[in-house]
């Protein structure tokens, strides 16, 4: 889904990292933020809602609507839409609420 | 606990306008910015601007921000804050800001927020599911990050910004099947509309969407005919194959630091939902916090990029900082905001704008 060719943008993505969603090895870039590599991958669901189980992905984009928290190295509540992707994140679906480390 | 003469919380058009103003004025400012990377909402507007030439039209928004993010970077009575997000304002004067997990006070003497606006959402079955976008997470995704939200689009809202943010996903090779529109007109600029039509993108006007389809992801889309009373016209439903709906129908202040730092609030349509109520010189109901851009009221980079200055001199002035020059620049300002809203395309705001006054009046 990486746009290949554009009138008038480039974009400097600097190194490739690999990460985990769930289970799959995913690569993206640092530069980017977690949902952007996702994205990328063709990944849209980033959680589900607490009491309707509804799948939720992406919406505002700018850390501003909470649809798109998810789990980032077991730490819920992660707005992957704000968030820079890491060298071996681990990122995972969060069902419901999500529950606080130890 | 820092001490400084302004803090200017959000880093878009607004905040960066009234950063350089005040600190050329000679006040000691700090700019705090949630985001990694100052421009706000300019930093994936692709396209050249509308508006007049004192306010850069003709240029990329783009370009504008990276200008402004220069003189900003080279004034040195300007701190820069990154990754801070400005969490609270307390009785006592103090601004919390949490950054990289650190909790920083900062106490200004004048406070500027211009924290900007965030995209609506409007009502319809499965409008919660993945592949429904706001337009801002749309440019984000492609015009940031170069990535595609999907492969074909059916775009609410034929506004300037539903037409631009279209021709922006034909651009990134996107196809768009349609873009809807509830009222009988484009709400656009005409010059953007036959663009896309030229494109063979449909732009339906007196279309509304109806619902989504799909289970986990976007699959399609249901859209129908209105009448003139905005009902559904029995019979023409029609299924479009989609994967991704690309909401533009509209923007509403983010207020909730103002709010809660004291400032009240009142519903006015026309500035696109709750705004702080301020006066003039965008002071709000609390006494040394002004207010400025979308935050003030939903209307474009120019206009935020005034205030931003107006906003700027009328704190430092406050202060002290000379005098007559930022008299100078107050009144160049309020000429200029007159000007960007004169005509029809400024009834709206113009409208709104008077319900504030009145609003404020009484309060
Ligand atoms: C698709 C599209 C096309 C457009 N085209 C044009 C055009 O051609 N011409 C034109 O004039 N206008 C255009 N606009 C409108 C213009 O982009 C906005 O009006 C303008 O960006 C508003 O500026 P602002 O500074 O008020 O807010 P923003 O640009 O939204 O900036 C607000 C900043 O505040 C930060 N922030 C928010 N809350 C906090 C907090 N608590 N702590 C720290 N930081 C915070 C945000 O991260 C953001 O960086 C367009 C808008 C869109 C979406």
């Amino acid at each position: 889904m990486r746009i290949k060719k554009h009138p008038i943008l480039t974009w400097d993505k600097g190194k490739k990292v690999k990460f985990f969603f769930e289970d799959k090895e995913l690569e993206g870039y640092q530069t980017e933020t977690i949902a952007a590599a996702l994205h990328a991958s063709g990944i849209k669901e980033m959680r589900e809602s607490e009491e309707m189980h509804r799948p939720r992905g992406l919406f505002c984009a700018i850390g501003n609507c909470s649809s798109c928290l998810m789990i980032v190295n077991g730490e819920p509540n992660v707005r992957v839409c704000v968030t820079k992707l890491q060298e071996g994140m681990r990122v995972q679906r969060q069902l419901g609420k999500g529950e606080l480390q130890r | 606990m820092k001490n400084v003469d302004i803090a200017i919380v959000g880093g878009g058009p607004a905040g960066l306008c009234a950063a350089i103003t005040a600190a050329d004025l000679g006040a000691k400012v700090i700019l705090v910015e949630q985001d990694d990377a100052l421009g706000g909402q300019l930093v994936k507007q692709t396209h050249m601007f509308f508006g007049s030439e004192k306010q850069h039209a003709g240029t990329r928004g783009i370009d504008i921000g990276t200008m402004l993010v220069e003189q900003v970077e080279s004034n040195p009575n300007i701190e820069i804050m990154l990754n801070a997000t400005a969490m609270g304002y307390y009785p006592d004067g103090v601004l919390g800001i949490n950054q990289e997990e650190n909790f920083i006070k900062i106490k200004p003497l004048k406070m500027i927020l211009a924290t900007g606006a965030s995209e609506r959402m409007i009502a319809f079955p499965n409008n919660d599911l993945p592949g429904v976008f706001g337009a801002g997470a749309v440019q984000t995704l492609m015009n940031v990050y170069g990535i595609k939200p999907g492969k074909r689009v059916l775009m609410v809202g034929a506004g300037n910004i539903g037409l631009i943010v279209s021709y922006q996903l034909l651009q990134a090779g996107v196809e768009v099947a349609a873009i809807v529109e509830g009222s009988p007109n484009i709400g656009g600029y005409l010059v953007h509309a036959s663009k896309i039509r030229r494109l063979g993108v449909p732009v339906l006007t007196s279309h509304t969407i109806l619902e989504a389809l799909g289970d986990r992801e976007v699959t399609g889309a249901v859209i129908a005919k209105l009448d003139e009373k905005w009902n559904i016209i029995k019979g023409t439903e029609q299924t479009v194959v989609v994967d991704t709906i690309c909401l533009a129908v509209g923007l509403t202040p983010l207020t909730e630091l103002i709010d809660q730092g004291g400032g009240k609030l009142a519903y006015i349509r026309e500035l696109s939902g709750y705004v702080p109520i301020h006066n003039q010189e965008l002071e709000s109901t609390v006494s040394g916090i002004y207010v400025a851009g979308d935050l003030a009221g939903v209307e474009e980079a120019s206009s935020a990029m005034v205030e931003g200055k107006l906003a700027g001199a009328v704190a430092a002035k406050a202060l002290g900082y000379k005098p007559k020059a930022a008299e100078q620049i107050i009144e160049e300002a309020h000429q200029e905001l007159f000007d960007l809203r004169s005509g029809p395309v400024g009834a709206g705001i113009r409208a709104g704008i008077s319900k504030l006054q009145e609003v404020r009046q009484r309060c």
